[in-house]
């Protein structure tokens, strides 16, 4: 069964426990390209550490934005932004790289460097760590090894399928053993069977403590992560977590399911 | 790139030889004829033309701006003018005048010239002293325009090449945008992808540079081959010292800094743009 997600103000966010360490927090965000209307309106959240969150919403509700704030490809319009305990939003541009080191990000279109290898893709970023190309090896390889690509790491993303494609982002986002995962709709572009395998993936990380985001419209892998908790978009707006689409469905408030 | 750069350091490594040729026979040129003056008399008839010489030189012994003199023997002056004038028996017919060497003590003034010239009207009427550095004046001045012209060429061909390689580091960002933005995501700084682009613009620069500077040293080679087959005392002035070439074989080390350089900044100034 899903797990409670902790929202929107600080009496939810005192339901989560002592032992949880906040890792993100959005406070009353919202995100307008251009002139055009808010994308995402009064976004306000917090992510813990070592929880595994689904983040679902319909196609066009605003879930890729969300994630672009959340990896910093974005700045919002308005509202805070507070990760690894700093904020974000007022932070110089020269130290957020050490704030994205800090993460690893599954593209949904997987963004694989076409020039490079599997093996150095999955190297970059230990390459943008400054890690020794002496100490890398091993880890890439053991990497490659766990997404079963071990025999595909000299080939070019162009040679590899859909399915390989998608595993050698997840190495390469999982490889600096990140603090939080963030997935943008992993398991859009491969078969059932697939995306079960990546669900398994994405739990054995968040076993190991990283925090893990996975956006997906698609309900029925939230079912995969019974342990997961759910955050909802609806037309850039955050909507209740125990909403309808919540599985299984449940209608108690989130204060009494935590409790 | 490579071969903009190459093309560039070739056409900026035969710009300063020449500045530096041209500098260096400026300056030779101008330490040759200065306080050196030429005193003619220009006199039909030899006998008065002789008188008014050896009086001349009297004037010329006596006067304290003179460091010393040489009459220029006949024989020297028809040599001289031989290529002119033939080797015909007539002097006669076209009289030579008599010419003195003078040459003149350091800073020597204009109104030294003038006193000397009266005081050569009075008992040379036909004497006619003229400093060289003034009827070399206008060469001069030409050759040191051409040199100035040839530093400032140079200027503007680091400029050129500042430029290209400005416009090659835009088209390669654009170009690789997609994977500058995936590095930036996975936490790569300006500084690291600045880098990379470095890293390559210093090979076509350097590959480059070391070619145009081989090339531009053959069209120098074969230029002054050419110069000193001219057997000319100016020209001669004008040859390359150990600090000239030093100078010449730094400008492909110029040329990859400037390229380097100005990669690093259009690649961080287009970074900035982003978040």
């Amino acid at each position: 069964m899903a797990a409670q997600i902790p929202l929107q103000n600080d009496s939810d966010f005192r339901s989560t426990g002592p032992s949880e360490t906040e890792i993100v927090h959005f406070d009353n965000v919202g995100l307008r390209y251009g002139t055009d209307r808010e994308v995402l309106s009064n976004i306000s959240f917090t992510l813990f550490s070592s929880r595994f969150y689904f983040l679902t919403g319909a196609s066009g509700a605003g879930k890729t934005s969300l994630l672009k704030l959340l990896y910093l490809a974005q700045r919002p319009s308005r509202g805070g932004i507070r990760m690894f305990g700093r904020d974000v939003i007022t932070l110089p541009r020269d130290k957020l790289p050490a704030f994205r080191r800090r993460m690893g990000v599954v593209f949904q279109d997987f963004r694989l460097v076409d020039h490079l290898s599997a093996f150095d893709n999955v190297a970059l970023p230990l390459r943008v760590s400054g890690v020794r190309e002496a100490d890398l090896r091993e880890p890439v390889s053991d990497m490659l090894e766990w997404v079963g690509l071990a025999h595909r790491a000299e080939a070019r993303p162009a040679t590899l399928s859909g399915g390989e494609q998608q595993r050698v982002a997840i190495a390469r986002a999982v490889i600096g053993r990140p603090e939080i995962l963030i997935a943008d709709e992993p398991t859009g572009n491969v078969d059932p069977e697939m995306a079960v395998k990546l669900m398994r993936l994405f739990e054995a990380l968040n076993r190991l403590g990283t925090t893990v985001v996975v956006a997906t419209h698609d309900v029925h892998l939230l079912r995969k992560v019974p342990e997961s908790l759910i955050m909802r978009l609806s037309k850039g707006m955050l909507a209740d977590p125990t909403g309808a689409l919540r599985y299984p469905p449940r209608r108690e408030g989130i204060r009494g399911a935590a409790g | 790139m490579l071969w903009v750069i190459a093309i560039m350091v070739m056409l900026t490594v035969v710009a300063a030889a020449g500045a530096l040729a041209l500098s260096n026979m400026v300056s030779a040129a101008r330490a040759d004829v200065s306080g050196s003056a030429t005193l003619q008399i220009v006199e039909p008839d030899p006998q008065q033309r002789a008188a008014q010489a050896e009086a001349a030189q009297g004037v010329l012994a006596a006067d304290r701006a003179v460091a010393g003199f040489r009459a220029v023997p006949e024989e020297e002056i028809a040599e001289l003018l031989e290529p002119w004038l033939g080797t015909g028996e007539n002097s006669e017919a076209v009289p030579l005048p008599a010419i003195i060497d003078v040459e003149m003590r350091s800073g020597v003034q204009n109104a030294d010239y003038e006193r000397l010239e009266t005081a050569l009207q009075e008992v040379a009427p036909d004497a006619r002293i003229d400093a060289q550095s003034e009827w070399l004046a206008p060469v001069l001045s030409a050759l040191s325009a051409l040199k100035w012209m040839a530093f400032a060429l140079i200027a503007l061909l680091a400029s050129v090449s500042a430029a290209a390689v400005w416009l090659a580091s835009r088209n390669a960002l654009g170009g690789n945008r997609a994977t500058v933005e995936i590095v930036h995501l996975l936490g790569g700084s300006d500084d690291q992808i600045a880098r990379i682009f470095q890293r390559s613009i210093l090979i076509d620069a350097a590959v480059g540079g070391l070619l145009g500077f081989v090339a531009g040293i053959l069209i120098i080679s074969s230029l002054a081959a050419q110069f000193a087959a001219l057997q000319s005392g100016m020209v001669a002035g004008g040859s390359l010292s150990a600090i000239d070439w030093l100078s010449i074989a730094l400008v492909p080390l110029f040329a990859v800094g400037i390229a380097v350089y100005t990669a690093r900044m259009t690649v961080l100034s287009s970074l900035r743009k982003s978040l």
